[in-house]
């Protein structure tokens, strides 16, 4: 292509080096380029929350991001949380509380809520509600993502 | 739903990204990419090259001067909704902050941003109207700087011209003992407001000069037109009053609802965003208000 940039990114632990064109979506380079499709895409305009991600420790909407600006950057993306074999904090209650019906939806509630527990107050139903106001899910009826999140009480990174 | 090729360059040094702009046709800034992604990704917009400025340390932080402070561009909403600094002088923008987006958008969006974007109900023009910020702009033949007022001149339309680049916003300290309210209706929480509001009332005086008063009153609103607006002939009625009763406030409210020509869209119809604004208002004057005898 005309255009093309060589960019470095660790995601999930892993070093990666490639050439992407500019245009080129972090939700893409992560779907196509590295077949990480844990990262789900929606409506590529910010609305859905289902491609956020953790970049640098914070959420961030990867359809919102071009994948050169993540030159450098640390990417966790979903496949990254917990462990082989064990969940992390944020999983293991979202299982519990039967958080999850398709999934559609759960790579990018689990980066906005680990991201959430060590930015935002959590305590009451309402703030949990507000801090998942920007991630849609259409199983659910948010009730039991709700439920999930107020079990979580660690308040350090729920990924591991 | 993806955009257009375009080439990429980010600058370590405003110098760069200015001289970039100013040798480049049809270049576009782009800082969080919060409001600038969506328009690529539907290509409402196709710029040939696009000068990547969060590279540049310069364009970041918050720098208090006395009770006034300096926030440059590239900083972020959640960096300014979590400032101590912001909150000790500026408790209105942490309010205002909270109802920007939501965190994963606030992680990334910038104040420059914002501000250069110019959505007729964001909230961060408001603001900027409603504290008489001085936006700064730097080009290639220099730097200027602009009353806010001035700045935003329609819908998503600015002073900036394309080879120019925001820096930074001050804002000037406001006088001491201003109480502020903020408030928005928006469908759902983050969402864009219908219509958000903004009031201070600065209060002083003294026994000799016949006893506490309101010396200076400001009330804006956003989401009832092109832009942000201030409320003149509604803050004239409230400065100099030493007391404000429920009748005041109705006058108050009214002048407000008369003096903005909303327009109906989607989410809302004029009717409805001119009484949005009404009792806006009212609720956050009162609340303004009562926040003096609290303290
Ligand atoms: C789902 C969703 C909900 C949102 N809700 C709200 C909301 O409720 N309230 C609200 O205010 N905003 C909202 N936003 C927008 C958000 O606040 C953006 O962060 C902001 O509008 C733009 O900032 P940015 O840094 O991302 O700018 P960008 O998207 O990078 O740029 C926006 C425009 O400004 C120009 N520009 C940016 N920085 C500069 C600069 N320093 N100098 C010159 N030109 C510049 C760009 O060229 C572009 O034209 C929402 C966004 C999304 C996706
Ligand atoms: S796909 Fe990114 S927010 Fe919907
Ligand atoms: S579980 Fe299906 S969208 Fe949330």
């Amino acid at each position: 292509m005309a255009f093309e940039k060589r960019i470095r990114v660790t995601v999930n632990g892993r070093a990666f080096e490639r050439s992407v064109e500019p245009r080129l979506l972090l939700s893409d380079f992560l779907r196509e380029t590295l077949d990480l499709t844990g990262t789900h895409v929606g409506c590529e305009h910010g609305v859905c929350g289902a491609c956020t991600l953790l970049m640098n420790g914070d959420s961030v909407r990867s359809c919102l991001t071009l994948a050169v600006q993540a030159d450098g950057a640390e990417i966790i993306t979903v496949e990254g949380h917990g462990k082989a074999g064990e969940f992390s904090p944020a999983q293991e209650a979202f299982h519990a509380c039967h958080a999850l019906q398709c999934g559609f939806c759960t790579p990018g509630m689990l980066a906005t809520v680990v991201d959430a527990l060590r930015k935002l107050p959590l305590d009451s139903e309402a703030e949990v509600r507000e801090a998942l106001a920007g991630n849609l899910c259409r199983c659910t009826g948010y009730q039991h993502i709700v439920d999930a999140v107020l079990t979580i009480n660690t308040k350090e990174e729920g990924i591991s | 739903m993806k955009p257009a090729p375009f080439d990429y360059a980010a600058p370590a040094h405003l110098d760069e990204a200015l001289a970039i702009l100013a040798r480049t046709e049809n270049a576009k800034v782009i800082a969080g990419g919060q409001s600038l992604m969506p328009m690529l990704n539907f290509r409402l917009v196709r710029p040939d090259l696009l000068v990547d400025i969060s590279r540049i340390a310069a364009l970041r932080g918050i720098t208090g001067r006395g009770r006034g402070m300096s926030i440059s561009a590239m900083t972020s909403h959640h960096a300014v909704h979590t400032s101590p600094l912001v909150k000790e002088h500026f408790p209105i923008i942490s309010e205002a902050m909270g109802h920007v987006a939501h965190l994963a958008i606030r992680n990334r969006g910038t104040i420059g941003g914002s501000i250069s974007h110019a959505d007729p109900a964001a909230e961060w023009p408001m603001l900027a109207c409603l504290l008489d910020a001085k936006i700064h702009l730097a080009g290639p033949t220099g730097t200027r700087t602009l009353d806010a007022q001035a700045f935003f001149h329609g819908a998503m339309t600015t002073a900036l011209a394309p080879d120019e680049v925001l820096t930074k916003v001050d804002l000037p300290a406001l006088p001491r003992h201003t109480r502020h309210a903020f408030d928005e209706v928006a469908l759902r929480t983050g969402d864009y407001a219908i219509v958000a509001a903004g009031v201070l009332l600065s209060v002083g005086g003294s026994p000799l000069t016949g006893g506490k008063r309101i010396l200076d009153a400001r009330i804006a609103l956003t989401g009832v037109g092109e832009m942000p607006i201030r409320m003149r002939d509604a803050e004239a009625l409230l400065k100099g009053q030493k007391a404000i009763d429920d009748q005041l406030i109705e006058r108050v409210a009214c002048l407000v609802r008369d003096g903005i020509q909303p327009s109906s869209d989607l989410r809302a119809s004029a009717d409805f965003r001119r009484e949005l604004s009404f009792s806006l208002t009212k609720r956050l004057v009162k609340s303004a208000w009562e926040q003096r005898s609290q303290s």
